[in-house]
């Protein structure tokens, strides 16, 4: 065990971690954030994506040591007031039916709509192959990603 | 169901009572299909009111409170059931809060979510609830204005009068609840429909989407601790001994022990099936330490040998002997063949069969196979539990809190009213969360560890610890006389442990020749509810079949069914047929209409369809195939439904697209296999699920308008999907495909 510190969502937390605990167990467990999923545990799922600097990683097969002195974002973070286009388009394609995927689909798709605003239907595919939705609503997060890069388009995400 | 509509039309049994702080709040009992004759007798009411319902709350300032009774797993009850209820009270949608109730059978009915059962379940009784509100409001405000009762009318949530007055319902609410309840109910035609029929918003997607703790694996309290349980690493072995020296030595571990979940001679319901009754439990303090710790045991496992299980329920008891063998998938296959030559148990029979196809001019037969299939939910089993010598609270994912609620007494002793469940959002359900031994597991793990626990199933856990869709086999043969034209019809069936026979459905009826048998090999596997049991496999054989049929009668296959329909409608053969034949028409022609069907313009396209009836509801769908990639791959579906009245047209929508979906993937991909009792798959890296890069671009889906009492939509689109991937792979690849997955088969040609 050893103190670490986490930024997540712009907050410092101090906690109490085996460094090799996986960075979505110390998120859920020790930070007490659940809206990160775990899923597989094997970074087959996606149900656990969250951003480290930015970057999209499963976080159940990310070393909590790995994210030190890095800013840690999740759903919760990404947005203030669920507002990301990402999210907005979720809410207004009407996307999930359980839920349990879409924190993860959807900080996934926020990384893809930063890296590429226009996306096609192969970029939407490409970049979100590795998120499972049991449910099968994969092709209202297609829609979703599409709406969300309109609305991105009109106002653009700060930060 | 019919008796229970006349029951519940004869007499409404509705009870109001002041909210503290003012206010209305509605209960309405209705007659349940699961009787509860205890609860009955206890609250002194008529035989046949088992159970009241509480559904509708209104404060003074005008804030709607509605109930949803039943739990929430993606089908959008949550949103659908309380719109019924909006609907006849009347409300403004937009001042509706949704909260989901407690177990709480009393107010809220049976809580059953299954079987596409609870639209269709709750349909009548909500609408009761709310013409019941409406009504006493607007008695409430004829008292008030000092007016005749007829002529205070109600739109969106506001009491009016032609004399110009009005007033919210929140600020009659109070005075409401003192009215007596009223006996006859006057409920809205489908024509004056102003919350049915119009889409509404899911109403937790904005929780959704910002990551609330909605799900079972999200409930926390303080001082919880997390158990896990390692279970034998095969069916048919139990825990001989264990080891836990190591895993104790490990940060945050608590205790290790093992534990009988049911005492031997524990009589089970239906619905309590376990595949592993010792239970060897780690507990600590946190997720990871548990599953670091749980990797430490040393845990020496022997074979369980038969194994003696008490079953209660309806016939009563019993004893049933469970084979302790260690089964293999391959040896499993031969054992079905040999059972298929065997002669089995009739469940139909029509005509003279056996004539019919000594006489026949052509003999079609083919044979089936399905394999064992894991629900993969993508929220794995837990449950939350805190049981006292007084009390037990749990609370987690569950589809059946009523079925779960009289085990857990029984095994915790306790009075069914000092036992508290609280049900979270599922992750998924798909039938697997009707079991709910993890409830069970937890309740008993909390009262040894004296502490509130979380138990939680690991991904690899909760795929190689299953109640999985049984294996399935299929034999149809068809005969034609000399014009082609379909003379007889014979299905025989079988699985393991059950088969998959619906013998009353589609063609019977419409053949007048028919038999139908089944047969079925004991296992230790253990199996139950998977999205449209048995439908799931029947709807994948009979469809195949049949469009090999048709191509054999020298027809179109849409034309073939329609022409078996129009048989079945006017001429039946035999009784019992479950389906109505002009609804079955309805949706293939729909599907046909929609899809263009036989038209030119789809020449890039290898076409399939197939139409299915369970669960009340008509499924057809035509899946367009190309190949991409020199992969075949599904572009394209239309779909046609037909579920009577559609409460909310986007989710009605999303959940058919979901289940096409759910469908391509597990007829594609979809397989568990067993070696010496071992599952050959424990996670999504061996357990190949659907991605969105294998979706098709779209599917289209419409629904048969007409005013029938609405009927369920959860599992009715799923099971022919599989049947017409399998007709329109026939058309890509020029061979037809038997055996699920099809992607197996697949790449034996490549």
């Amino acid at each position: 065990m050893a103190k670490i510190t986490l930024n997540i969502n712009k907050k410092d937390y101090q906690l109490e971690a085996d460094p090799q605990m996986p960075l979505l167990w110390a998120i859920r467990d020790l930070a007490g954030l659940k809206g990160t999923k775990y899923g597989c545990g094997v970074a087959q799922c996606g149900a656990c994506v969250v951003h480290l600097d930015g970057e999209a990683v499963r976080s159940c097969v990310t070393k909590v040591s790995r994210a030190t002195g890095k800013k840690v974002v999740t759903i919760e973070g990404l947005s203030e007031t669920n507002s990301h286009p990402v999210q907005k388009a979720w809410q207004e394609v009407d996307v999930p039916q359980c839920g349990y995927c879409h924190s993860g689909q959807i900080m996934s798709a926020a990384v893809l709509l930063r890296e590429k605003p226009n996306p096609t239907d192969q970029d939407i595919d490409d970049a979100m192959a590795g998120n499972i939705c049991r449910c099968g609503t994969y092709l209202r997060i297609r829609e979703a990603i599409h709406k969300a890069a309109e609305m991105q388009k009109k106002a653009p995400v700060k930060g | 169901m019919n008796n229970d509509k006349n029951a519940l039309d004869r007499r409404s049994f509705l009870k109001a009572s002041l909210l503290s702080g003012g206010g209305l709040m509605l209960s309405v009992s209705w007659l349940s299909s699961f009787k509860s004759a205890d609860k009955a007798e206890a609250l002194n009411l008529p035989d046949q009111w088992s159970q009241l319902n509480g559904y509708i709350q209104i404060t003074s300032d005008n804030k709607i409170r509605l109930i949803c009774p039943n739990p929430e797993f993606g089908q959008n009850v949550m949103t659908s059931l309380p719109m019924i209820v909006a609907e006849e009270l009347d409300a403004d949608w937009k001042n509706v809060v949704v909260e989901m109730g407690p177990h709480d059978p009393v107010k809220l009915g049976a809580q059953f979510t299954g079987g596409s059962n609870s639209v269709r379940m709750y349909w009548k009784p909500l609408r009761e609830a709310g013409a019941a509100a409406r009504q006493m409001l607007r008695e409430a405000a004829a008292q008030t204005w000092n007016v005749p009762v007829g002529e205070v009318t109600t739109k969106a949530g506001v009491l009016l009068h032609s004399s110009g007055k009005s007033a919210k319902y929140g600020e009659m609410a109070s005075k409401a609840a003192s009215v007596p309840v009223p006996k006859d109910l006057k409920l809205k035609s489908p024509k004056e429909f102003t919350v049915v029929r119009k889409s509404k918003k899911n109403v937790e997607v904005q929780k959704i989407t910002s990551g609330k703790p909605l799900f079972g694996l999200d409930y926390s309290v303080d001082g919880m601790l997390i158990a896990m349980i390692q279970h034998p690493p095969a069916f048919g072995m139990k825990l001989k001994s264990f080891d836990a020296a190591e895993t104790l030595k490990m940060s945050g571990i608590k205790e290790v022990f093992s534990l009988k979940l049911y005492e031997d001679g524990f009589e089970q319901g239906g619905f309590d099936t376990r595949s592993f009754n010792d239970l060897l439990v780690v507990v600590g303090s946190s997720t990871w330490h548990v599953m670091e710790a749980r990797k430490k045991l040393v845990a020496n496992w022997e074979p369980a040998g038969d194994q003696k299980d008490t079953m209660g329920g309806r016939n009563g008891k019993r004893e049933v002997t469970v084979p302790g063998a260690l089964e293999s998938t391959l040896i499993q296959m031969q054992q079905m063949q040999e059972y298929a030559a065997k002669p089995s148990q009739q469940l139909r029979k029509d005509g003279d069969p056996e004539n019919a196809f000594k006489n026949a001019a052509q003999v079609i037969e083919r044979t089936y196979n399905g394999p064992f299939l894991a629900h993969n939910c993508m929220e794995p089993m837990n449950f939350f539990a805190h049981v006292t010598e007084e009390k037990a609270l749990l609370a987690g994912p569950l589809q059946a809190p009523g079925w779960a609620e009289p085990t857990l007494a029984k095994l915790l002793n306790l009075p069914p009213e000092r036992i508290e469940i609280q049900m979270t959002r599922m992750g998924g359900g798909f039938g697997r969360r009707a079991y709910a031994h993890y409830l069970s597991e937890a309740a008993l793990i909390s009262r040894k560890v004296k502490a509130p626990v979380k138990l939680m199933y690991t991904r690899e856990d909760d795929m190689t610890y299953g109640i999985y869709r049984p294996m399935y086999t299929a034999t149809y043969r068809a005969a034609l006389d000399a014009n082609k034209n379909l003379i007889a019809f014979h299905v025989k069936g079988g699985g393991i442990p059950e088969h998959p026979i619906h013998a009353n459905r589609f063609p019977a009826g419409a053949v007048d020749n028919y038999l139908a048998e089944g047969w079925q090999i004991p296992s230790n596997i253990t199996i139950g509810a998977f999205r449209a049991p048995r439908s799931n496999f029947n709807a994948a054989a009979e469809q195949s079949f049949l469009d090999e049929v048709a191509e054999a009668a020298g027809k179109d296959p849409i034309e073939f069914r329609l022409e078996l329909l129009k048989r079945a409608k006017e001429n039946p053969v035999g009784k019992n047929n479950e389906y109505e034949p002009d609804r079955y028409a309805g949706v293939l022609k729909l599907v046909r209409d929609k899809s263009n069907w036989g038209k030119p313009g789809n020449e890039k396209y290898h076409r399939g369809v197939a139409a299915y009836f369970c669960h009340n509801s008509y499924a057809a769908h035509v899946v367009d195939m190309v190949t991409r990639d020199g992969q075949p791959y599904v572009d394209r579906v239309y779909s046609a439904m037909d579920c009577g009245i559609v409460i909310n047209p986007d989710a009605a929508t999303n959940m058919v697209q979901g289940a096409v979906v759910d469908g391509i993937g597990n007829s594609f991909y979809g397989e568990l296999t067993f070696k010496d009792g071992v599952p050959q798959k424990n996670n999504f890296s061996n357990y190949r699920m659907i991605r969105i890069n294998e979706v098709p671009k779209s599917i289209e889906v419409h629904f048969v308008e007409n005013d029938l009492d609405p009927t369920g939509l959860g599992e009715p689109p799923f099971p022919p999907v599989f049947g017409a991937v399998a007709n329109a792979m026939y058309k890509l690849k020029g061979k037809r495909y038997y055996n699920q997955p099809f992607r197996d088969e697949l790449e034996k040609t490549i």
